[in-house]
């Protein structure tokens, strides 16, 4: 929450500290003006200032991409890692096992997550790895100059109108996502920022895998009118289900007086998602096996529809299954780390 | 210049005559099974017995790609001066499997034993006339010690596996191995719960030694005596004690998938950290992940070094390959991991559980662009320990991937050792920054060389304080690590990385070497030829080849190298692989004009090198020199490789 323009109060475990605003914030942008995913980078910063996370205790960590390069943007107290193509989840998975402790923003895009990087986040969202996985979803590849990728719609024109067609249909990395096993699953749209806060709120205080897919225009290479990754269409087809809120930690009275016709999901750490249907009022967003149907008959409809799509806050997340010990792996002292010579002198006894 | 008419001493199995008794304490035994048949107990039993009297031994698992069914060999060495090394001509043969027991009746030398099933169809013995052999009924016997037991619906299955135990009897009784050193193996093979099993198995065996007894001469010739100069010495896998490296190195992140050889490595530190790393509360000090691919494996064990874990990852040559792209980032990004190549055979299929040294100039070259990679490559089990612990040291020091390079034949089979000494030193935790410490500099650069030896200083995420926080790029990158095309950027990085590895030598495990007095030829070879090395030397002595051996223990090569190939007229460089990998790169390193001194030995048939596979090339060459006049460096001696290695084979 910010106090003013210059303090951030933020809050981890066992401590309370005021940062300065300039710790959530990160180097100018060098992406193309206009570019969707600086949209997010700066929806982001707000996010983290406003749930109050300590980027002391916040990695950054991207694939490779346009997209990619943006945790240089953002949270320039925290530590960041530009790693592989298509292989941040496996990075981010290691990390968080070294320091169980830290929280873990992922930075991706539809090439690093639906093409190269599909395996690695399929199986991410199977362990339920506690990252916040963006995918800044522009249906082509920017960084390599615009070619189709496994997001691009059937029919997509590549690079211009008169451009190529593709002829092989898109993921919805939601539904693959959920399929996986993910436990915060949404959508959303760069240009959509009051509904993108909350969602970032949210999943950076849920305690699992959290997959937002926001469709993010690449201005360079798939901005013209009928690309349905453009400002304009997403624009004009956006259809929000549901109107967001997060309340931060409230005692569980004042939720309760919201009840009604919204829906009010408790996260990990005590906060909580606040919806109200603005259409299809029917979604349960508890609902796994209706969370899938719901986006095949969506997308089969040709429909925009950005919100949460699936929440389950109880599944226990890949780090706690670990069954670590409280300190970091990484702060172990070699007592810790290495058994007594007794130790060795019975195991070689044993052999 | 003496001219020397070089022949290698014939074995005991080769000696014309089957009654001129070789000397005990020489013993090859090679048991012929089908995979997946239960057999492998049994070896292991006649292993431990042998073991029990004190004889130096070791036991070779040559073993099918496949669960159940194809054939299998077991290999046994008993050997009073202290060889283990693989051996060529084993003179006792035990075929249990009528699928390959021509054959390897065909494959055996004048004056060796031949045991077989006498239920096969084929009568063995009119294979050949110089071969002794000896139709045992197996399956009656393991009836008699295990008759049927009518309510046990596995009784069929038991026996088949209770029937390997009778040739153990059999051999034991035939070779002179004590029958209560084969009862305590059995004891120990089947503890605890499976003390029935046990005893049906200690019958199984004596109904054999009873059978041997009755039906034997008692003066066969292949026999061993107490010895009793192992005592205190452990049998382990190289695997194994790599494993228990792990648990000593204080690793702390181990990722993983399986691959044959590598995966027991994996399945042992497991199994070793859950016993010896789980604090009270049940809570563990470790985190062991078995990851979708080799892929993720590298890429988890890399994100988690980078976030100061110590982590290690283990794997064969295919899932090198899967890894290469991480290694390249993180020898740029200058990320500590530790990488474990058990070297195999071949392609993804290739010959999954042969044996091979033909990764190692590869990882040594890994990545992409100017890579140089540090490997350790151990010589025994007692260096699989101690190397998984330095590795994971040298990562922390170096801020870089650390391979282990080791192989099938040292990773899976059974090799005496010395109990391992503890770790001396305590760990190394490199050149990391807290908070404490940013606050007393006041300013950090990720990668500026402060100490002027090319390792920078690092900081960890979780770290409070301002200054900590840096973006890890694979990308170029100046000294803050800060996006940089600039020329000087790029080249400033290298040339700190080149520095960085330079002064890595002298920390890396240096080259052991030997000379002997007067001698002309020298040899290099490293990992597991070593056991066939110290063997092949003595048989060269015996023909009046003296000579001088270099074991490398890492790559870069140290400095030492040069010196020690300046002494010899002639350095043999002795590798597992068919090009020569080491040789080829000591051709591009060595100072001067001393390459021209290298001649390159090799044997790649996926076999564990033996002596002869060492011997037999080089004794060729010292023919082809003893016939010129003068031998001295650079009057056109053959440079190329002398191929001969598996040609007897
Ligand atoms: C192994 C590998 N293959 C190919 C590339 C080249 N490459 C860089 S970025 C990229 C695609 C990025 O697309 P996306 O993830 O959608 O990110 P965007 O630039 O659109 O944000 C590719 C193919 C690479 N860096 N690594
Ligand atoms: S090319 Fe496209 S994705 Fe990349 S920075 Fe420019 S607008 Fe963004
Ligand atoms: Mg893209």
């Amino acid at each position: 929450m910010a106090r003013d323009d210059t303090a951030v109060l933020v809050e981890s475990p066992g401590r309370t500290t005021s940062l300065p605003t300039l710790a959530f914030q990160g180097l100018p942008s060098t992406l193309c003006k206009g570019c969707g995913h600086n949209s997010i980078t700066s929806a982001l910063i707000d996010a983290c200032k406003s749930v109050g996370l300590d980027p002391y205790y916040t990695i950054k960590i991207s694939g490779i991409g346009c997209s990619s390069k943006t945790p240089a943007y953002f949270l320039q107290y925290s530590h960041g890692f530009n790693a592989l193509h298509g292989r941040m989840p496996s990075v981010a998975t290691g990390a968080l096992v070294a320091n169980r402790t830290l929280t873990c923003i992922g930075v991706s895009g539809d090439g690093d997550t639906a093409n190269i990087g599909l395996g690695q986040f399929k199986h991410a969202c199977r362990r339920n790895v506690p990252v916040v996985y963006l995918i800044e979803n522009n249906g082509c590849y920017g960084l390599t100059k615009g070619q189709f990728s496994a997001t691009s719609d059937l029919h997509a024109h590549l690079r211009r109108e008169a451009g190529e067609e593709n002829v092989i249909p898109p993921f919805d990395l939601c539904l693959e996502a959920i399929a996986a096993g993910a436990t915060y699953v949404a959508r959303s749209f760069a240009g959509d920022r009051k509904q993108l806060l909350p969602l970032l709120k949210g999943a950076l205080r849920h305690g699992g895998t959290a997959v937002l897919d926001i469709i993010s225009p690449c201005v360079t290479f798939n901005d013209f009118s009928s690309s349905t990754k453009s400002w304009d269409w997403a624009k004009a087809h956006e259809e929000p289900i549901q109107e967001i809120g997060f309340v931060r930690q409230l005692p569980e009275i004042e939720v309760e007086q919201e009840a009604g016709t919204t829906t009010r999901v408790r996260l990990h750490d005590g906060s909580w998602i606040t919806l109200r249907a603005l259409s299809h009022s029917e979604h349960e967003v508890t609902n796994r096996a209706g969370a899938m149907r719901f986006l095949v008959e969506s997308q089969e409809r040709g429909e925009f529809l950005t919100g949460l799509m699936y929440v389950n806050p109880d599944r226990p997340d890949f780090v706690g299954l670990q069954e670590m010990c409280e300190t970091p792996l990484s702060q172990l002292s070699d007592g810790d780390l290495r058994p007594q010579p007794d130790v060795l002198r019975e195991i070689m006894a044993g052999i | 210049m003496p001219t020397v008419l070089y022949s290698v001493r014939p074995r005991s199995a080769g000696a014309d005559n089957v009654s001129s008794h070789p000397p005990v304490n020489d013993l090859a035994i090679r048991v012929g099974t089908v995979n997946g048949s239960g057999s492998q107990s049994a070896n292991l039993v006649l292993l431990r017995a042998i073991n029990g009297m004190g004889i130096p031994c070791s036991g070779k698992n040559v073993f099918p790609s496949n669960i159940e069914g194809l054939p299998t060999w077991f290999h046994i060495r008993a050997s009073g001066r202290g060889y283990v090394a693989h051996r060529l001509d084993t003179p006792v043969l035990v075929c249990m499997n009528e699928q390959t027991a021509a054959d390897d009746v065909r494959q055996l030398r004048p004056g060796s034993l031949c045991f077989f099933r006498s239920d096969f169809k084929e009568d063995l013995a009119k294979l050949r006339d110089d071969i002794t052999f000896f139709p045992v009924p197996f399956a009656p016997l393991a009836e008699e010690a295990f008759p049927p037991v009518p309510t046990d619906k596995g009784y069929r299955d038991k026996l088949r596996k209770v029937v390997n135990m009778v040739y153990v009897g059999v051999v034991a009784t035939a070779c002179g191995i004590e029958m209560e050193e084969v009862r305590t193996a059995i004891r120990r093979e089947f503890p605890g719960r499976k003390a029935k099993a046990a005893e049906i198995n200690i019958l199984a065996a004596e109904a054999g030694a009873a059978w041997a007894a009755a039906n034997l001469p008692m003066d066969l010739p292949f026999k061993v005596e107490r010895l009793d100069v192992t005592t205190g010495q452990v049998l382990i896998e190289g695997n194994k004690a790599a494993a228990l490296g792990v648990l000593f190195g204080g690793a702390s992140v181990l990722t993983w998938y399986p691959i044959t050889p590598s995966s027991s490595l994996a399945e042992y530190a497991e199994g070793y950290l859950k016993a010896h790393r789980t604090l009270p509360d049940g809570k563990r000090t470790f985190s062991v992940i078995q990851a979708e691919d080799e892929l993720a494996a590298v890429g988890m064990a890399v994100g988690a070094g980078w976030a100061g874990a110590r982590s290690i990852t283990a794997t064969s040559g295919p899932g090198i390959s899967l890894m290469t792209e991480f290694v390249g980032l993180a020898y740029f990004a200058e990320i500590p991991v530790v990488i474990v190549d058990v070297q195999r055979m071949g392609p993804s299929t290739g010959l999954p559980t042969r044996t091979n040294q033909g990764d190692v100039v590869k990882l040594h070259y890994l990545g992409h662009g100017d890579c140089r990679q540090i490997v350790l490559i151990p010589g025994s089990v007692a260096e699989c320990f101690a190397f998984t612990i330095e590795a994971l040291d040298l990562a922390q020091d170096l801020q870089t991937p650390i391979f282990v390079a080791t192989d099938l034949d040292l990773g899976m089979n059974l090799w005496l050792s010395e109990p391992f000494a503890y770790p001396e030193k305590p760990l190394s935790r490199g050149k990391v920054l807290d908070a404490k410490a940013l606050d007393e500099l006041g300013q950090f650069e990720r990668y500026r060389d402060v100490d002027g030896d090319g390792v920078c200083y690092r900081t960890l995420p979780g770290t409070e304080h301002p200054l900590a926080a840096y973006f890890t790029r694979g990308t170029g990158h100046n000294e803050k690590s800060g996006y940089s095309e600039r020329p000087e950027d790029w080249k400033r990085n290298l040339d700190r990385l080149a520095l960085k590895l330079n002064g890595a030598r002298a920390k890396l495990p240096a080259p052991v070497a030997e000379h002997d007095v007067g001698a002309k030829i020298g040899l290099i070879a490293y990992g597991s030829t070593h056991p066939a090395m110290t063997e092949a030397r003595d048989l060269l002595r015996e023909c009046g080849i003296l000579s001088g051996y270099c074991r490398l223990r890492a790559l870069p090569v140290s400095e030492e190298v040069s010196a020690f190939v300046g002494k010899y007229e002639r350095v043999y460089v002795v590798e597992q692989n068919r090009d020569g990998q080491v040789c080829s790169l000591l051709r591009s390193s060595l100072e001067g004009t001393l390459d021209d001194r290298l001649i390159s030995v090799t044997h790649y048939n996926g076999t564990p090198i033996a002596a002869e596979n060492i011997t037999n090339p080089i004794l060729n060459w010292e023919r082809t020199f003893s016939e010129h006049t003068t031998l001295t460096n650079g009057t056109g001696l053959p440079g190329e490789s002398a191929r001969g290695g598996d040609s007897s084979e």
